[in-house]
């Protein structure tokens, strides 16, 4: 009987100290991080209401602790000045969803005013979105492309760069065929797939998504 | 192999003289294979008899082990019963006797006061008239007319002193009436002491009846009979299945306190920490959740419904009484942050449907019900009661420590028994393999076996039949 009481007793103990083993150790990150590139390019600039439709699902989806950015893709792209609204949640859940009403209000604001660019830097908005994400840490890192995926680059910009693209995911939204797609569907086919080339070469994940009713799938 | 079929030109000549080689070789060491079979067999069988003889001892052991346990556990059980109705009796008796000198007191004054308003009550028989024989006297005298005056003044006393004595009577009547209705309360006062007497009496005399069957078996469980053995040993499964259903209750209740407190614990320790794969906001519910079913345990320990820490049990009644307003105060303040936290979900669970309906364009997913506050007040009242609620697991639990030890030897015995028949299956099966290896040894030998039969016969034609050199063969057949 003293036994088992014994044992009762050390149960709690042992318990503890279980937990405080396991919170020595490190524990991994578990958190998500999501950079939203919209295109402002002249083709695509009428499109860009959808930015906002994104956002808020990826708002839904994201929790305490999770990152969000979402940056445009004008000329030159790589640069801080092009991110719109970034954040990283709070611990609280409360705090968390005061940050997400202000995030989407932001997001907001910006599409109401966005201008559209001459040029489209894909490639440099990429090179941000990584750069971003790699600094936050995150477990899981998406990157969402709201574009026509036709990258123009201004005379001087050198882009000839290669991704590095390890443990991204790359998902390409609403790529719209451009006018000269609809004559010879091959520049579309071929555009995608330099793309889709071009991030799994980096060892990233591709993806597109053209239907954005139905993004349950994408975080 | 294929170039021992290259001995001779011929490969099906290389192959038969292989094989007459094979079964000559074979036939030579028949009888050292047959006994290394044999002694491999009844090796390997011994092995198997000696595992299986020593599993039954420590069957045995542990049954008489958990014999032993199941009296113990029952003749502590018994014990407490026991001196739970001896001191039922001793409050009985303690409370009836401390107030017996008052009782006694009240009995006499009654009786005497009946006593005394007997003795006034008794009837005083009303005084002969003294007048009669004067009267006699008068009428005798020898005078006309002055005799009949005094008779008639006589007549008038007489009268009168009838009308007084009658008065007198009817008020002593009246006294003795009014008397022996103040006997009344008193006789219902010593009715009343008698019938409250009586059912003391009663209850110490059940008791006792109660004590004697306790005590009877008492004695079977000291004694260490079968059949206390038995007794003890199915309450103590029943005991088990019981308790573990209340357990099973007491965890689901605990699953819907968890979930009160989880997600508001997220707001005070953070959603996103962890302590290896759990959460610490799941952590620090779970232990606030223990914490109070440990309180609840102290709590029962120092009101001495359970037993499970004899160190409490032992404590001082003062001591005893400070450890359960400590624990009942712990409670209290827990019961009171779990009501807290459960609002605090409410709210929470609230901004969080807003939020998201905002974020989903969503105008009816904001509105708020107006009889949503039911739900908030419900969940704060489980959120209250709830910690009480769990201090009762203190009893299960402690049937089920206690019952558990038993079950566990039970089915311990019950595991012991089916791997030692397993294991004496397994050393008649490898006692009997040993002979269908021999068996399958001689197969390929029948063609010596049978010249030998031959020879062995033709040597000895007079026991061919059943003889001792047929042995061999027919041992080699059978």
């Amino acid at each position: 009987m003293k036994r088992n009481l014994v044992w009762f007793a050390a149960a709690p103990v042992l318990l503890a100290a279980a937990l405080w083993l396991g919170a020595c150790a490190p524990s991994p990150p578990r958190n998500t991080g999501v950079y939203l590139l919209v295109d402002t390019s002249g083709s695509y600039n009428r499109q860009v209401r959808k930015a906002e439709q994104i956002t808020l699902y990826a708002l839904t989806r994201l929790q305490s602790s999770d990152s969000i950015a979402v940056a445009r893709i004008d000329t030159g792209s790589f640069t801080e000045k092009d991110i719109i609204a970034k954040a990283t949640f709070d611990d609280r859940p409360s705090t968390a969803n005061q940050q997400k009403r202000a995030f989407a209000s932001h997001v907001e604001k910006f599409i109401d005013q966005s201008a559209p660019a001459q040029y489209t830097d894909i490639t440099g908005g990429l090179l941000q979105a990584i750069e971003f994400l790699n600094e936050k840490h995150t477990a899981r890192k998406e990157i969402l492309i709201l574009s026509d995926m036709k990258e123009e680059l201004a005379k001087g910009y050198v882009r000839d760069i290669p991704l590095d693209l390890r443990g991204f995911d790359v998902v390409a939204l609403n790529v719209t065929k451009l006018r000269t797609d609809n004559f010879d569907p091959r520049q579309y086919l071929a555009r995608l797939d330099e793309w889709r080339g071009r991030v799994e070469k980096g060892g990233g994940h591709w993806r597109v998504i053209n239907d954005l009713d139905r993004l349950d799938g994408l975080l | 192999m294929t170039t021992l079929l290259t001995i001779t030109p011929w490969p099906a000549v290389s192959a038969g003289i292989l094989l007459i080689l094979l079964v000559a070789a074979l036939y030579f060491a028949r009888d050292t294979a047959h006994q290394a079979i044999q002694a491999a067999a009844a090796a390997l069988a011994h092995g198997l008899r000696v595992a299986s003889h020593s599993v039954i001892h420590a069957q045995a052991r542990l049954a008489a082990r958990n014999r032993e346990v199941l009296l113990a556990a029952g003749r502590e059980a018994k014990e407490r019963v026991v001196e739970r109705e001896f001191i039922r009796i001793a409050d009985t008796v303690r409370k009836d006797l401390s107030g017996y000198p008052d009782m006694h007191r009240r009995l006499s004054e009654a009786i005497r006061r009946i006593e005394e308003d007997q003795e006034k009550a008794v009837e005083v028989p009303p005084e002969v008239p003294g007048w009669a024989q004067a009267v006699e006297v008068v009428a005798n005298l020898d005078a006309h007319n002055a005799g009949a005056e005094i008779l008639s003044d006589i007549h008038k006393s007489m009268l009168k002193a009838h009308a007084e004595a009658m008065d007198v009577y009817r008020k002593a009547s009246s006294e003795r009436h009014s008397l022996l209705r103040r006997m009344m309360p008193d006789w219902r006062l010593i009715q009343e002491t008698l019938g409250r007497v009586n059912r003391s009496v009663e209850s110490v005399i059940g008791r006792s009846q109660a004590i004697d069957r306790h005590m009877q078996e008492y004695e079977t469980i000291v004694r260490g009979e079968d059949q206390a053995v038995s007794v003890l040993s199915s309450s103590s499964i029943v005991y088990f299945f019981v308790s573990a259903l209340v357990l099973a209750v007491a965890t689901a209740g605990t699953a819907v306190n968890f979930t009160l407190i989880a997600r508001p614990m997220a707001e005070m320790v953070g959603g996103t920490n962890y302590i290896g794969t759990w959460r610490t906001a799941d952590i620090a519910a779970l232990v606030i959740i223990m914490v109070e079913i440990s309180m609840g345990l102290f709590l029962m320990e120092s009101l001495r419904i359970t037993r499970l820490f004899p160190v409490i049990g032992a404590l001082s009644d003062k001591m005893r009484v400070r450890m359960m307003i400590t624990t009942f105060m712990i409670l209290l303040l827990m019961a009171s942050i779990e009501a807290g936290l459960a609002y605090m979900r409410e709210v929470l669970l609230l901004d969080e449907m807003a939020t998201n309906a905002l974020l989903r364009g969503d105008s009816t997913g904001a509105l708020v019900n107006s009889h949503l506050w039911i739900t908030t007040a419900a969940q704060m009242g489980m959120g209250f009661v709830l910690p009480f609620a769990l201090v009762f697991v203190a009893i299960p639990l402690e049937t089920f420590v206690h019952s558990l030890r038993t079950v566990v030897g039970l089915l311990g015995i019950a595991m012991l028994q089916a791997l030692a028949l397993l294991l004496r299956l397994l050393a008649n099966a490898s006692r009997h393999l040993g002979g269908i290896a021999r068996r399958l040894y001689d197969l390929p030998l029948f063609v010596p076996l049978w010249i030998e039969t031959r020879l062995r016969s033709a040597a000895h034609p007079a026991n061919a039949p059943g003889s001792v050199a047929g042995k061999s063969w027919k041992e080699a057949r059978t």
